[in-house]
């Protein structure tokens, strides 16, 4: 008796370790933990809907913007042990570091058998394309251009959110004699997201692609002219930016210590949800100063590593990603706006609202802080020469340092 | 005879695993990545295809760390180690003594001082940085507590140093430095009347003196001025770091204090020394060798910082950084494994010019005992 329950036990152990491997197995890995959790738990939640007999494995590393997650990626793919699906910043952050090491699979037959090639703004598939490829499907768009401020306290203080870098020059000036600070700056990269938004709106749109093309040199008088506002708007921040945390800095306009924060949109979460603050009149925002009509994006993507080892179930996640109902599920709860132009947008807040219609009739260019236009080895080495520039505020070093940066990087190759 | 091969055999056996596994994943990594860092893996963007080879480039990366313009935050890491290793073991050795002189007094409840004082060094690196950066930022604890300024006590944010050089006088200082030095030990060996050391140091001294106002100031690395100092940032990491260590330079000396007979306190006493005179010419004398084992401990450990400051200023924040952070950046963010692999060496070099004398000093001494 004893004997027939024990080959009973071991028969149906059997069957159910047979079962579940055929079930298949899909195992993402993301940076997506705390805030942005539940919007990831939501997604896998549908994907559980569709393949019930999938077993989703959350691979996330924790650790800001995936600095640690990098690393730990790393030695996975370095190691023959790749997830299915990973997170990436769509760009060059994928294509500069992965695509270039031949360890990416192209998603083109994805993008042309599900109709996507229409379905996303024109100006973005150069962006996630290289070498005839398309490399990753972009599940969010955030914008980083962006200006936030308290119209009750700019009332107070007799001022309005400043159009061009020369009107807030002028508004810094009324600003810092009502011993407010002009512009609130946190940490390192903050810093430099700063400087995008100020190159972008010195040179302009097509100056900025042709930067990143090689068309256009960082040595170029028009390019060091980008140096010296950012020196002058710098003398218009707070001094102790490097102990501050982005949200810190917020906090300081949503205190009335600072008038202008610039910041991407993950910032109108944080001032909805944490704050408490009413968008549209509890808290306000604009274009980042001489940008308005452009819209500097950067977006989160997963895409397919060769010789993931469950590449089904990995292309029915990315088919997910992509569709209108993945991305109108995942984004109203992460606080970003849908890739695709075709979303809903009575299930987004009033600002994601706004930065939709933007993202549909802008001109679309992309973040070098978030990974969208330099690979890694760029945006890691940038963050020192903005640092030595704080410093010691030379313009023509900066210039030179950034083309010998360029340079090594391959960048316009 | 037998037995004593048998025991012989033994040894070696239960050593074995142990040396293999030293002899792979110390010296074998090291061989790997000093390898490594004579090559221009990373240097291009193909860092992390496996099936490109690595060219051969010989020691251009260690040229690129000390001269290019894109390797300032390298050079400004090797100053800042300088700076914060000097008060680092100077904030400690002092501390560290005071506190065992005090507690050498025995005073009431020694046990819970002692604990107290000691409590610290069981904390890691990464808690003792965490709590700090609380304390210290601008908004936080400590200037709260004492109704500081936060716009003027800005312990882990400030921006501006002290005590700046020019990067491109590098040769110059060092040369006069060792100059200096030179000149100390020909004065010396007048003294002892050893005429051919004599004249050797002081023409070294000479020679090295004369290249450095004239050769070394016509020497650039660098085409611009490349300013380096003590960043007043670090006060905060340092006050952090000696709260942390200062406890176990107390337990050193403490100990040594103790070992320190009565008689010779009294004898000295006898012959008419007072308090001071005691500590001066007996008690401190006797103190110079722990002073010494606690400075290789402390020197070692603040060249190979990382931890602490990666808890409290983060690893991006320039003006605090380490080579030890810059490593871990470059190699496993920016994906430049080869420079990263130089820094890397550079430190074990720097280490070892600390550890090594010392070790040899030590084996020397065994051998003689």
């Amino acid at each position: 008796m004893k004997r027939i329950k024990a080959a009973l036990l071991v028969t149906t152990a059997a069957l159910l370790a047979s079962s579940a491997s055929a079930a298949g197995k899909l195992e993402i890995f993301s940076w997506w933990s705390g805030d942005e959790g539940p919007a990831l738990e939501a997604l896998v939640k549908l994907y559980k809907q569709k393949y019930p007999s999938v077993d989703v494995v959350n691979a996330t590393v924790a650790g800001g913007a995936g600095t640690n997650a990098k690393a730990v990626l790393k030695t996975r793919m370095l190691g023959g042990d790749p997830p299915d699906s990973f997170q990436a910043h769509a760009g060059q952050e994928l294509i500069g570091t992965w695509v270039v090491a031949n360890r990416m699979e192209d998603l083109s037959s994805l993008f042309k058998s599900e109709g996507w090639t229409t379905k996303f703004p024109k100006d973005l598939l150069p962006l996630i394309s290289s070498k005839g490829g398309i490399w990753s499907v972009p599940v969010n768009v955030h914008r980083s251009n962006v200006m936030w401020y308290i119209p009750a306290n700019l009332k107070k203080w007799g001022v309005t959110a400043p159009k061009t870098w020369d009107q807030f020059l002028t508004t810094c000036k009324t600003l810092k004699t009502k011993n407010v600070t002009p512009l609130a700056l946190g940490e390192n990269w903050t810093q430099q997201h700063l400087w995008e938004s100020v190159a972008v709106g010195t040179l302009g749109a097509q100056g900025w692609q042709n930067l990143w093309s090689g068309k256009l040199k960082f040595t170029d008088p028009k390019v060091v002219k980008v140096w010296d506002t950012f020196g002058k708007v710098l003398d218009c921040t707070n001094k102790d930016a490097s102990g501050l945390s982005w949200q810190q800095a917020t906090d300081r306009v949503v205190n009335g210590q600072a008038a202008f924060n610039i910041m991407g949109d993950w910032a109108a979460g944080y001032l909805s949800t944490t704050k408490k603050l009413k968008p549209g009149t509890g808290f306000g925002w604009a274009p980042s100063p001489s940008t308005s009509g452009t819209f500097i994006f950067l977006a989160d993507s997963f895409g397919l590593p060769k010789g993931a080892k469950d590449r089904a179930e990995a292309l029915s996640w990315l088919k997910l990603l992509g569709s209108k109902q993945g991305q109108d599920t995942f984004n109203p709860l992460k606080g970003s706006i849908a890739a695709r132009v075709d979303s809903d947008l009575s299930k987004y807040s009033t600002y994601s609202q706004s930065a939709a219609k933007d993202w549909k009739s802008n001109k679309i260019v992309g973040s070098l802080t978030h990974g969208a236009v330099a690979p890694e080895s760029f945006t890691s080495t940038f963050g020192t020469v903005i640092d030595a520039f704080v410093a010691s505020r030379n313009a023509q070093v900066a210039a030179a340092t950034t083309q010998q940066l360029a340079d090594k990087a391959g960048l316009g190759k | 005879m037998k037995r004593l091969s048998t025991d012989r055999l033994w040894s070696m056996l239960v050593l074995a695993p142990s040396v293999i596994l030293l002899a792979v994943f110390v010296y074998g990594f090291i061989i790997r990545t000093g390898y490594t860092s004579l090559t221009d893996w990373g240097n291009n963007s193909l860092a992390l295809d496996t099936t490109v080879k690595h060219n051969f480039i010989g020691l251009a990366n260690y040229q690129d760390l000390f001269t290019s313009l894109l390797n300032a935050r390298f050079r400004q890491d090797l100053v800042n180690t300088l700076f914060f290793t000097v008060f680092f073991i100077a904030g400690c050795l002092g501390l560290g003594l005071g506190l065992a002189l005090m507690l050498d007094r025995n005073p009431k409840a020694e046990g819970l001082w002692r604990t107290i004082f000691l409590f610290p060094m069981s904390l890691s690196f990464i808690v003792t940085g965490t709590i700090w950066r609380w304390m210290l930022q601008p908004q936080g604890g400590v200037n709260k507590l004492f109704g500081l300024d936060p716009d003027k006590y800005e312990w882990l944010t400030s921006r501006s140093s002290i005590w700046q050089f020019d990067w491109n006088k590098v040769p110059l200082i060092t040369a006069i430095v060792v100059a200096v030095v030179l000149a100390a030990v020909g004065v010396r060996a007048l003294r002892d009347a050893n005429r051919t050391r004599t004249i050797v140091a002081f023409a070294c001294a000479a020679l090295l003196l004369a290249w450095a106002l004239l050769v070394a100031p016509r020497l650039k690395f660098i085409p611009v001025p490349e300013l380096h100092g003590f960043n007043i940032a670090f006060i905060g990491i340092l006050i952090a770091a000696i709260w942390q260590m200062s406890g176990y330079t107390m337990a050193l000396y403490l100990a040594g204090l103790r070992g320190i007979p009565d008689e010779l306190r009294e004898a000295a006493r006898v012959d008419g020394a007072n308090e001071w005179g005691t500590y001066r010419h007996v008690v401190f004398p006797l103190l110079a060798p722990i002073t010494l084992s606690a400075m290789i401990v402390l020197g070692h450990i603040s060249l190979k910082i990382f931890d602490l400051v990666y808890a409290m200023t983060g690893p991006d924040n320039a003006p605090t950084s380490v080579p030890a952070l810059l490593m871990y950046i470059t190699s496993f963010r920016a994906n430049q494994f080869a420079v990263g692999a130089a820094i890397g060496v550079v430190l074990l070099i720097l280490v070892a010019i600390i550890i090594v004398p010392y070790l040899a000093s030590q084996f020397r001494g065994e051998k003689r005992a």
